[in-house]
């Protein structure tokens, strides 16, 4: 369990409280200078907050008020770095051994091998950092934060530097990782599909404050400001994927074009989402009709911000007009509508 | 002026700088024959000169190296109020003249010197004792490897030292295991350039150590002392010097190139 309170830390003054249990990862969320990384350099012992502390698995690792403040080296973090800050003098495996002093060569070589193996690098052991791909950068660095066997992983925007394609790959073994270690994560973004994606929690940052804290799908269909709705953007719905029938953790079954297997999350943008009348409900082209019930209707802009409940939380953009031509309030009963075609299925 | 005559002006240009720069060299190798430069390298007097200015040299860049990083090391990460003006003290040797440097040393080691006077009641007296050469070589050379060695630093990205000290590593482990070796290039240039201008080094020398055979004549005073009655004896050392200065220019060379290369 990691659990922090962080107030006034460098050049963002923070006022965080945060909260993860092991296994679980909590994304720091929101736009840059939100404070988002300096949260995450407190918990690492980088820079030191005003006031506040931290606490991990038992010990303490910041505490202002008793004068409590351990150095970096002395936190059992395992932190990976946004450009990964391999050191490009060492190969890959002593990079990844680099934490493990105090072990023979050949038992710091075993395990450094078994962590490359792990995220799938074994034949790169002897490479040079500038002889690996982004996406092998950021496997080694990952591997090299596992090595110390930390109380807690702290992921500073891992795959911001790599490309759109090697990303979902990595996307898929940093989840995969998340889950087999179960330490408490704390993973910065400002990418809301890559936090719904890897965290089970997303605290919303603006200005070095948590705004928000809720699941992907409870932050999009229940935005606490429009600052949140906006970052949020996307309708995050959680369930098992069976090719291309989805069913939701609420009990509904959606169509998707992406056939895939197991738990998956469908993504789709509020205005790909029509409202329609269940009293009079068309029959247009839209494979997917979810009934649900209105819980807000939030004015942003010239658009409308729709909260439903469809067994999961669901958001929907449409038209002032069509508000006064629905009735929408809450409480209304409706169909959510959308195409097969819109949704995004990504793997949770 | 059309693009061919700029062209050809500034070939021109660029041909007499090298001709004029490079001349003095080719005269200095060629104005006596190589058998009898070999020669004069027999001399005894010259080799234990030229064996004085290794041995200075080499102590003197030891101990610029193993007392510079770690200052530039302060410089290059840490911000202090007078730091400006620390690193305009620990510049000004390399732009101060030579015989001002000695006169300086002179008035601060020597006998009658701001702390001369301790270092003598301790029983250290520096000038005309070989150790009076090595104090020169690095009050001279020491700019060049500190200043090299804090842009190398100064260059590295804080990350690396960030992750090391996130990995279990205390400042003094990252130091020595992540900020020296990303370092690497910097710090030999900056030795290189160090050790080049302590083999040159002749005023401060001259000035502080004083030009005793044997004990504080290095080869560049040799040189001066040998001008006047044995030219070839001078002209030997000369190419010895010349060749270790260009050896040590290739090898800074080389490594610029290795650097840009990784």
């Amino acid at each position: 369990m990691l659990q922090a309170d962080l107030r006034g830390a460098g050049p963002i003054a923070l006022d965080a409280e945060l909260e993860v249990a092991p296994g679980r990862c909590l994304a720091l969320a929101g736009p840059s200078g939100a404070g988002k990384t300096t949260a995450l350099r407190a918990l690492a012992g980088l820079l030191r907050p005003a006031a506040g502390w931290i606490r991990c698995s038992g010990s303490t690792w910041l505490d202002t008020e008793a004068g409590v403040d351990l150095a970096p080296e002395q936190r059992r973090v395992g932190m990976v770095f946004q450009d990964h800050a391999l050191f490009g003098h060492l190969s890959a495996w002593r990079n990844v051994a680099y934490p493990l002093t105090g072990l023979p060569r050949r038992e710091r070589r075993r395990r450094a091998d078994a962590l490359l193996e792990r995220v799938g690098l074994a034949a790169r052991a002897e490479a040079h950092p500038r002889e690996l791909s982004g996406g092998e950068r950021q496997r080694v660095a990952l591997a090299r934060a596992l090595a110390r066997e930390p109380a807690v992983l702290l992921l500073d925007e891992p795959l911001s530097a790599l490309d759109a394609h090697t990303r979902s790959g990595a996307a898929a073994l940093l989840g995969t990782t998340l889950r087999e270690t179960q330490v408490p994560a704390v993973l910065v973004t400002h990418d809301f599909a890559e936090a719904a994606q890897l965290a089970q929690d997303i605290a919303v940052l603006d200005a070095g404050r948590v705004v928000q804290t809720g699941s992907a799908g409870e932050l999009a269909a229940a935005p606490a400001s429009a600052f949140v709705a906006d970052f949020s953007g996307a309708v995050v719905l959680a369930g098992r994927a069976d090719g291309t029938t989805v069913r939701l953790d609420g009990g509904d079954v959606v169509r998707t074009t992406q056939p895939a297997h197991g738990p998956v999350a469908v993504v789709l943008h509020p205005w790909d989402i029509a409202l329609d009348d269940p009293a009079h409900a068309g029959t247009g082209s839209a494979r997917n009709r979810l009934p649900a019930r209105v819980v807000s209707v939030t004015a942003s802009g010239g658009r409308v911000r729709v909260g439903l409940d469809a067994g999961v939380p669901l958001v929907a953009e449409v038209t002032p007009e069509a508000v006064a031509a629905l009735g929408l309030a809450p409480g209304r009963a409706v169909l959510a509508v959308f195409k097969a075609a819109a949704a995004r299925v990504v793997p949770r | 002026m059309s693009g061919r005559v700029f062209a050809a002006a500034t070939v021109a240009t660029a041909g007499a700088a090298v001709a004029f720069l490079a001349l003095p060299v080719v005269a200095l190798l060629t104005h006596s024959s190589p058998a009898r430069l070999v020669d004069a390298l027999g001399d005894p007097a010259a080799r234990e000169a030229l064996w004085l200015s290794a041995a200075t040299a080499g102590i003197a860049v030891v101990i610029v190296v193993l007392v510079g990083t770690p200052a530039a090391w302060v410089l290059a990460t840490r911000r202090f109020r007078g730091r400006a003006l620390v690193v305009t003290l620990v510049e000004l040797p390399l732009v101060l003249p030579p015989a001002v440097a000695g006169l300086a040393l002179l008035v601060a080691f020597g006998p009658h010197g701001l702390v001369g006077g301790a270092l003598g009641d301790a029983g250290v007296v520096l000038p005309l004792h070989t150790s009076a050469v090595v104090v020169a070589l690095v009050f001279v050379a020491a700019p060049f490897h500190i200043r090299q060695a804090q842009a190398a630093f100064a260059a590295l990205d804080p990350a690396l030292m960030e992750a090391s000290r996130t990995l279990g590593a205390s400042p003094a482990r990252t130091f020595a295991r992540v900020a020296v070796p990303a370092a690497a290039g910097g710090l030999t240039t900056g030795a290189a350039l160090a050790a080049a201008r302590a083999l040159g080094e002749f005023g401060a020398t001259l000035m502080f150590a004083g030009s005793l055979p044997g004990v504080t004549r290095t080869a560049s005073l040799a040189i001066y002392d040998q001008f006047g009655n044995d030219l070839d004896a001078a002209l030997a050392l000369s190419a010895v010097l010349v060749g270790s200065a260009a050896a040590l220019l290739v090898t800074v060379r080389l490594l610029g190139e290795r650097r840009a290369a990784g």
